[in-house]
């Protein structure tokens, strides 16, 4: 028994969220009466299951990033006619500089900068060793209660691991001179930081897109929730759904 | 200190591409070399574009190497700080570990147009239309491969059949 010959490729889309919604319901009812389709679908779930939940995506090595700044700074440097002290290769001049700032993310920025700029910093300082989290457990009751004391609100914390977006700890983080709650979520390799703190917006979810990083943001009980993660937009926005359902009734 | 968003991605992929350690950590340099002189270039995400950078240098990197074929050598130390950083415990670590190394061996051995396009989608999380723009393949062949990659994994883990 095997799936439909013309359906083979498109199973394959609804499983990834490809199709539009007019044919992934046609696709979805057709599966409904289709046990050849419905036990393709069912294997290409678990294929893709199997490689979300255990993390096969490689990580830099350590030094990695101190050997391409070693190798960039040497490409900026003047030729050696002109070069005048070691220090000064350190200094990217003119394009380099820009590229660095665009492409890269310098971490101590002065203050000032947008607040999604500062999330996005948050995060990418969120994801050097040791500092992803400083309660780490995912157990909400451990979570919740290690807020109370540090900041004067209390965020919501749910594991959303039957949803796909295990909890991983949290974190107290300072965001626009303030506080602000971090809760750690994991989607596959890609970490989610959700970040919260008192303030008002709009219970609709915004999605923005910012140094190939996605942010959401949405309001609810009065509290103000930044999600910001590398996966793609798509599973952002689920965990959005998911946590919002979850923290709703 | 300069920190790179998508170096874990880059280097992954090179990774992935050259199934060697050593070849991954040069292929992610250079690649993010030419990605720094050739901003100019970058229009719409940074993580596509500098994924089909990495592409071409591991091309590249394999042009350059004459006949001689490396054994991957596993980095334990890069496994170790990946789930260290989730503070797991010992147990939960060794378990995810494993199924880690065995998933990755079994990636490993999907021939490489497939493997590309699995690792793209499934690990990198990209759309079929940022797949097809950095392989340079219509869309139709990103989806055939991404299936093909797909049942030879599921065939290796029990959860599909084998190519009819």
């Amino acid at each position: 028994m095997s799936a439909c010959a013309d359906k083979a490729l498109l199973l394959h889309a609804l499983a990834d969220g490809e199709l539009d919604a007019g044919h992934a319901l046609a696709l979805e009812g057709h599966v409904e009466g289709c046990a050849g389709c419905a036990a393709e679908l069912a294997g290409i779930r678990q294929v893709k299951e199997a490689l979300l939940g255990a993390h096969p995506r490689f990580a830099a090595p350590a030094g990695l990033v101190e050997r391409i700044e070693a190798a960039l700074a040497a490409e900026a440097a003047p030729p050696p006619a002109r070069r005048r002290s070691a220090a000064e290769a350190w200094v990217l001049p003119g394009t380099i500089a820009a590229l660095a700032a665009s492409l890269a993310v310098v971490v101590a920025l002065p203050r000032g900068p947008s607040l999604e700029g500062q999330l996005v910093e948050a995060q990418v300082r969120s994801l050097q060793a040791q500092h992803l989290t400083d309660v780490a457990t995912s157990d909400r009751h451990t979570v919740k209660p290690w807020f109370s004391g540090k900041i004067d609100f209390a965020p919501p914390v749910v594991d959303l691991a039957a949803q796909g977006y295990p909890l991983v700890g949290g974190r107290l983080d300072h965001l626009d001179g303030r506080p602000a709650a971090a809760l750690v979520f994991r989607r596959g390799g890609h970490v989610i930081n959700l970040f919260i703190w008192p303030g008002a917006a709009s219970a609709a979810p915004t999605l923005e897109k910012r140094q190939g990083y996605s942010l959401v943001c949405w309001g609810a009980g009065g509290l103000v929730f930044w999600a910001v993660s590398d996966a793609d937009p798509a599973a952002l926005q689920g965990f959005q759904r998911a946590f919002a359902m979850q923290t709703s009734g | 200190m300069l920190v790179l968003p998508h170096l874990d991605a880059a280097y992954s992929l090179a990774r992935y591409l050259a199934r060697d350690a050593d070849a991954a950590e040069d292929i992610a340099q250079e690649a993010f070399l030419r990605a720094f002189r050739a901003f100019d270039g970058l229009r719409g995400e940074p993580k596509p574009w500098l994924l089909a950078i990495v592409r071409n240098a591991y091309f590249d990197w394999r042009r350059k190497r004459r006949g001689w074929d490396t054994i991957a050598a596993e980095d334990e130390g890069a496994i170790e700080r990946a789930v260290d950083a989730d503070g797991e415990t010992a147990e939960a670590r060794l378990i995810r570990r494993s199924e880690a190394e065995a998933l990755r061996a079994a990636i490993e051995t999907i021939p490489e147009p497939f493997r590309e396009a699995l690792v793209l989608r499934d690990l990198e999380e990209l759309s079929y239309r940022e797949v097809a723009e950095i392989t340079c393949a219509p869309m139709g062949t990103v989806m055939s491969r991404l299936a093909r990659a797909r049942r030879m994994l599921g065939a290796r883990l029990g959860v599909m059949e084998q190519a009819p």
